[in-house]
């Protein structure tokens, strides 16, 4: 069937959703691991950078999937494209 | 609606009772224990108990059903198929090694902690929902059907056997340490005996019976692995929370401890400084005996030998007669003297290393690339980067998990599943870390400059059962512990954390049959991906698209049995370097699946040329990679800006991007069926398109 402008507005705002959220991603992985040394001069539950690495990153991404989940099936649900309940 | 919470409620009472059930049976052999009953026993018990309670879930749930077979149905609520995929994905390389290479590592290590959790992000936001939606039953299922023909599906086929092969033999080989660790059994016979525990789970049920099984075994993996860590907190710290306790407790002292082992001022310091002046001595010696091999040869090794001999003659003879001990030395060194130049350079070589790495100062836990200079910190930051992003891409691309994610009732529950899934395999790897830490500040802080004459218990216990674990010399003569006089083994961590912390041995049966738990539930769920793979994607959809049920699920089942076995006969090869075998796994279903599946979802205009070079590209250049600069297959050429071989997904990722890209550039756009497959993919529900396809 063919696509509304509904669906494609629905889609482009589930991109970008997905683009805002993986770049929260990259930034907690890949740019905080990048000045671990600097970050571990400061010192707040340990060395920052160390900390991050071991515990920190691993919260935001836990987050990330959390608020996705939560906001995409709110999505579903405003644009009328969710699945009926079984 | 009200069928499904129904179902769930019983699914929460059932494993209630069971959580119970499994707490109680610990606290029973505790009383065994007390009443005296010998700890091979407990072994015993811990061991057939567990894997009869996994072969009764596994009976419970067999079937004949296609869907329930290979997706148990559609309809494993989010939270249980959470726990069934943190079992399905923490392996007994998650469970056992990673504390240890924490520890071994300190910073660098947190690699592993970072790629395996961060990957849940990919497939959250990339492609659990999506592969929902398409709703068949195999990851080759997707690529066959979003590109068209049987190559891109037999592309999929071969990648996903070649990861789960090199994965499920890592697998196995945990199996048949923790077996043969805990029961005193012959490493070959815990492979066989924990292959029966695999294959009584997988085989009646297929995908429904392991789901089933995976979650009780989480369960168990989940409260081995915490109890330990907890009591050790509290022991150490008096909180029992160690992701805190660990950072504001313990890493300070640490930090103040290595700082005080790197000062030869201190008297910690200069003991230190003393073994490590033997130790390099010792790598000088090595390294002269080396050199004169060089100029030398074989009649260099000759000298050496009669010189060893003459002393050995002279302290026999000596009067009044030198100490046993210093005899038993001399005899030694002659028995255990290389029989040719090859092996005498091999050993002289090893001991070199071994006595430099002994030689060098304590690595500070928390630094992050330490190295000796700027390059070489460089050199570390990069290959640090770039081993997170070939794990965490993996993660995202490994079949046995994106597989997982059919079985949930909806696109909604599939999202909903990665975050459990990734809630409950982040509380086991957001302690891992804190474990390493408070067991190097046991380490550092009670057993560094405690007496030879009275090591605590475990220590000699463990030095007694295993030296690659435990090994422990008094180098400088002093009697005195210095650190650089233990050599710990990775896997003694977790393994030795009850003994620490003091608890019972029924603790350390606990241990390790989480350990068994995590081994065995990857494999579960590995050994169904190859099986499936062939039964489905090469007998059902390429060979007999006409085949009954039937006889579908007969040729899955007696797959299985034949995957099973060869897999088990490659492990009690014991083929060397399984930590690489594991790496490797997931830098080739990076290159080979990410791209394709990706793109697939987010690229309407990716077609079957495209997907075919892409696939191909990537999953060629990662194994040429790693042929060429990995040493175990003897080539050993320069490495491409410095990336080590495990990291070769790090070329395969981005080259199998570009060529889906240009291959699919290059030639026609794919069918209006595939775009509207497309499309289709994308919306949990599209009006009108007929709502039994989305059920």
């Amino acid at each position: 069937m063919p696509l509304t402008d509904r669906h494609r507005e629905y889609w482009r705002r589930n991109l970008s959703l997905t683009a805002t959220l993986l770049a929260i991603w990259f930034v907690a992985t890949f740019v905080v691991s990048w000045f671990a040394r600097e970050l571990n001069e400061i010192v707040l539950v340990g060395p920052l950078g160390f900390y991050m690495g071991a515990q920190g990153a691993l919260i935001v991404y836990v987050l990330i999937i959390w608020y996705y989940a939560r906001r995409m099936n709110r999505l579903d649900r405003e644009y009328g494209v969710e699945e009926e309940e079984d | 609606m009200s069928g499904n919470s129904s179902f769930q409620r019983q699914l929460r009472r059932y494993y209630g009772f069971y959580t119970g059930g499994f707490v109680l049976f610990v606290i029973v052999v505790g009383l065994l224990e007390m009443l005296g009953v010998p700890n091979r026993m407990l072994g015993y018990l811990f061991l057939f108990a567990t894997i009869f309670l996994y072969a009764g879930i596994g009976f419970m749930s067999k079937t004949a059903d296609v869907s329930e077979y290979y997706v148990a149905g559609r309809r494993v609520p989010a939270v249980f198929n959470g726990m069934a995929t943190g079992a399905d994905w923490m392996s007994a390389a998650s469970f056992i090694g990673m504390a240890g290479t924490l520890y071994a590592t300190g910073y660098d290590g947190l690699a592993f902690v970072m790629g395996w959790t961060g990957g849940y992000c990919l497939v959250a936001l990339l492609l659990a929902p999506y592969l929902r939606k398409f709703g068949q039953f195999t990851i080759p299922d997707f690529l066959g059907a979003r590109y068209g023909g049987n190559i891109p599906r037999l592309i999929g086929v071969f990648a996903a056997i070649l990861c789960s092969f090199t994965y499920v033999i890592a697998q196995i080989y945990g199996v048949g340490i923790i077996t043969s660790r805990f029961t005193g059994l012959e490493f070959t016979i815990g492979v066989f005996v924990g292959l029966a525990g695999i294959l009584v789970c997988s085989f009646l049920g297929g995908m429904k019976a392991v789901t089933w099984t995976q979650v009780a075994q989480y369960i168990i993996l989940i409260l081995a692995y915490m109890i330990p860590v907890v009591w050790l907190s509290v022991k150490h710290t008096g909180i029992p929370v160690p992701q805190i306790s660990a950072y504001t407790v313990a890493l300070p002292k640490v930090t103040a401890l290595e700082r005080e082992f790197n000062d030869p001022a201190t008297p910690k310091g200069a003991s230190e400084e003393a073994v490590r002046r033997i130790f390099r001595e010792r790598a000088a010696a090595a390294a002269a005996d080396l050199a004169g091999l060089e100029a030398g040869g074989e009649g260099y090794l000759e000298e050496r030998k009669q010189a060893l001999e003459i002393r050995l003659a002279e302290l026999r003879a000596a009067e009044p007669p030198v100490e046993e001990r210093v005899l038993d030395a001399a005899e030694r060194d002659v028995r255990n003297f290389p029989h040719d130049a090859e092996a005498a350079r091999q050993a002289w070589g090893a001991a070199r290393t071994a006595a430099l790495a002994k030689s060098a100062s304590v690595k500070a836990h928390a630094e992050a690339f330490a190295a000796e200079d700027e390059a070489g910190r460089i050199k570390a930051k990069k290959n640090f980067l770039a081993l997170v992003l070939c794990l965490m891409v993996g993660t995202a691309a490994l079949p046995h998990i994106l597989m997982r994610f059919y079985t949930t009732p909806s696109v909604r529950e599939a999202r909903r599943s990665v975050f459990w899934s990734l809630f409950f395999i982040f509380l086991l790897y957001f302690t891992a870390p804190a474990l390493a830490i408070l067991v190097k500040f046991e380490v550092y802080s009670n057993l560094v400059g405690s007496a030879f004459a009275q090591l605590p218990a475990w220590v000699s216990n463990w030095a007694a059962v295993d030296k690659t674990l435990m090994a422990i010399n008094d180098i400088n003569r002093d009697g005195i512990v210095q650190l650089a006089e233990i050599t710990i083994g990775g896997d003694l961590i977790v393994l030795a954390t009850p003994e620490i912390a003091g608890l019972p041995y029924v603790i350390s049966g606990l241990v390790a049959a989480g350990g068994l738990a995590a081994a065995l539930s990857t494999a579960d769920g590995l050994l169904l991906t190859i099986a499936n793979a062939l039964s489905h994607d090469v007998y059902y959809k390429m060979i007999d698209p006409n085949a009954p049920t039937t006889r579908r699920l007969i040729a899955s089942k007696t797959l299985l049995l034949v995957v099973a076995l060869t897999a088990a006969y490659v492990t009690s090869l014991k083929p060397g370097n399984i930590l690489f075998l594991v790496g490797a796994a997931f830098s080739l279903a990076g290159a080979a699946f990410f791209p394709a599946l990706v793109l697939g979802v987010f690229w309407k205009r990716a077609n079957q040329t495209g997907a075919v070079l892409g696939m191909l590209l990537g999953l060629g250049v990662t194994i040429y990679y790693m042929v060429r600069t990995y040493p175990f297959f003897g080539i050993n050429e320069p490495l491409w800006w410095d990336i080590d071989p495990i990291s070769a997904g790090i070329f395969g990722i981005p080259l199998g991007f570009a060529g889906v890209i240009v291959g699919s550039l290059l030639s026609p756009a794919p069918s209006r069926g595939i775009q509207d497959l497309v499309d289709h993919v994308r919306y949990p529900s599209l009006k009108g398109e007929g709502r039994a396809r989305s059920g």
